[in-house]
């Protein structure tokens, strides 16, 4: 098992009061930042990690701090994004549930190395319960003196609130989560400004995942260069999988990068394999957004090797032969899965959570969604395979946000991996539309 | 003179009151309008479970908004029941993991034990509303619905979809609501 960071000591009897932290080491990152260090210094040993967002997009962290635009006397922010909404992705709200103070130590941590004195916790409202729970940790950590005025004697102040959202997967995006911050519909905003320029009331603003700002603590804690001997290459430190679908052993796994996928599949110290011993038949690696991998081409890269735990072994042959790491939500596929059920149902869930500001997306989502629907329902035809893999281009490139990417990656890639499937629900339409039916064939190798 | 026979108009207990003066704090002086989520979360929970549009107009008018702008928010956000519900709202999560594992078989299971059609129906007894909704964050211990703040997990087998609906059923007084707590201590 390999070093745990972040989870080491998830499962101790109240660790999520401050009395208990406290004892097992916690906010030792504040006092030594506070303390001894300058925010500079703060931000130089996060950039010496090699720490890269852990929301999804992987944008070295040290670096995107050192955007953040620095005027006098305007203040500025941190915030961090807890809108955690994409399908196979449910590790901040376990991090956040069991560990709050290990979260709010990291926006301590980081709002000073910003310079920020009002910090946010941006949360997806279905988590309410969670937010009671964070409420709850940052009231005690007000009444230890690691928030409010003059922290530690240290003549830095901070207040740091936790901010529910509505239910709207856009406000995952960062400049809609703003908007919304804002009190308005979580429309993105057009770039640039970038947020370090102009963001949460038009002041400079850093937005960093739930993930990335907890991994502060340990960077801060034990040095940059510590952190990064962890890993492989530039993907350094450790990570937080999420694993669902078929597996034995769903779950959140804390995990050294550069762990083999197959060792991640199939060990009994992670998945435990496939369940009710059935085959593998596909895996999408980072959250549904990314493209999803048959079985052969997730285990092995372009190059024939191990397929490895990492962005750069993950999406190793771009998007023909790889994927992406992502948000590190791994599902897997067992071999009774119609892939064209499941590429409607995440065109469903991109259609829904479109947020209509940009035609491309707007109207493209519902057009893959109508198309794989009678696909699926044995109403479709075999133009219709070419017209998914055409809108799905015509998306690309073209809005306002990543969401438009995100919902037509995952479908050119399930048609490119998986097109005799597709074709099969044509010349097979009475057959593949019945509930649980399973095309018989094998997945194209691209 | 006033109809006598108007609707009262509807007013947030005092406990709530003072839960949205703390928030408004939490933002700066001339940016009340942030407070607009956390707000409407409130009205929805002291109302029940709707937001009809005298509670929007009265969310409006507690943080210094046109009522449009309440509107375009609430009409955004799944979150906000435009309509009435039943007393219990069970959001049944429909996404690919999910489904994967289940959800669609729960759904229809759920309709048959409580006689509601997904889609924002609530059953003949008034005490269930069924919504399906996308990804609930919880994949790895599907299939998932919520009820307010609640999980339910792994709803996979008869015995767990039973227990929930029991446990629901004879649920006789609504939760305490935490700002409700608060003023109680």
């Amino acid at each position: 098992m390999g070093r745990k960071l972040l989870t080491e000591h998830i499962n101790v009897e109240g660790i999520d009061t401050f009395e208990v932290y406290r004892k097992h080491g916690g906010y030792r990152s504040v006092e030594k930042a506070l303390k001894t260090m300058t925010p500079d210094e703060v931000v130089e040993e996060v950039k010496k990690s090699g720490l890269r967002g852990r929301g999804g997009a992987g944008f070295p962290t040290g670096m995107k701090w050192s955007f953040l635009a620095k005027p006098e006397g305007i203040p500025r922010h941190l915030v961090c994004n807890a809108d955690e909404s994409e399908p196979g992705t449910f590790k901040d709200r376990h991090l956040m549930s069991k560990l709050p103070h290990l979260l709010i130590e990291g926006m301590i941590t980081s709002s000073y190395a910003l310079g920020a004195n009002t910090s946010y916790i941006y949360i997806r409202g279905e988590l309410l319960y969670v937010l009671r729970i964070l409420e709850k940790a940052i009231s005690e950590a007000y009444a230890n003196g690691f928030l409010g005025k003059n922290i530690l004697g240290s003549g830095y102040d901070l207040d740091l609130h936790v901010h529910p959202g509505g239910g709207a997967y856009i406000c995952g995006e960062e400049t809609a989560l703003l908007e919304s911050l804002e009190g308005k519909r979580g429309n993105p905003r057009n770039k640039p400004p970038f947020p370090a320029v102009q963001g949460l009331y038009a002041r400079p603003t850093v937005v960093n995942n739930v993930e990335s700002i907890a991994a502060v603590v340990p960077i801060i804690n034990d040095g940059g260069d510590e952190y990064a001997k962890l890993g492989v290459g530039k993907s350094t430190g450790t990570k937080l999988f999420s694993a669902c679908g078929h597996l034995n052993k769903p779950g959140i796994y804390e995990i050294e990068l550069g762990v083999p996928v197959e060792e991640f599949i199939y060990s009994d110290e992670y998945c435990g394999g496939i369940w009710k011993g059935r085959e593998l038949k596909a895996v999408v690696a980072g959250g549904s957004s990314v493209p999803i991998l048959p079985k052969e081409l997730i285990l092995k890269t372009a190059a024939g090797e191990n397929r490895l735990m990492t962005y750069e072994s993950l999406s190793d042959g771009g998007f023909v032969t790889g994927t992406m790491l992502g948000s590190g939500g791994f599902i897997a596929m067992d071999e009774t899965t119609c892939i064209v059920r499941n590429t409607w149902s995440f065109s469903r869930f991109y259609h829904h959570e479109s947020c209509g500001q940009c035609s491309p997306c707007r109207e493209g989502t519902g057009w893959m969604e109508k198309v794989l629907h009678r696909l699926e329902h044995g109403h479709g035809h075999m133009e219709d395979i070419d017209l998914l893999v055409s809108v799905a281009k015509q998306i690309e490139g073209n809005t306002i946000c990543p969401l438009g990417e995100a919902a037509a990656w995952p479908v050119a890639a399930a048609v490119r991996h998986f097109r005799d499937e597709f074709e099969w629900h044509v010349t097979h339409a009475k057959e593949a539309a019945r509930p649980g039916a399973v095309y018989p064939g094998k997945a194209v190798l691209a | 003179m006033e109809p006598t026979n108007a609707p009262a108009k509807p007013q947030f207990s005092a406990a709530a009151q003072d839960e949205i003066k703390r928030i408004i704090t939490h933002y700066p002086e001339d940016r009340k309008k942030s407070a607009l989520l956390p707000v409407l979360h409130i009205a929805q929970a002291e109302f029940g479970g709707w937001v009809s549009p005298e509670v929007q107009t009265l969310v409006a008018e507690t943080l210094d908004l046109k009522p449009i702008e309440v509107y375009e928010v609430a009409t955004f956000y799944t979150m906000f029941n435009l309509k009435p519900v039943g007393k219990h709202v069970l959001e049944i999560c429909r996404t690919g993991p999910c489904m994967l594992r289940g959800s669609d078989e729960l759904t229809a299971h759920l309709e048959r034990l409580t006689g509601a059609k997904v889609g924002g129906e609530t059953s003949p007894d008034g005490l269930f509303t069924l919504k399906e909704v996308e990804c609930l964050a919880a994949c790895g211990f599907a299939p998932i619905v919520q009820v307010r703040e609640k999980y339910y997990e792994q709803l996979d087998t008869p015995e767990n979809v039973d227990a929930m609906l029991t446990e629901l059923r004879n649920m006789v007084h609504r939760p305490i609501l935490p700002w409700e707590a608060l003023a109680q201590n």
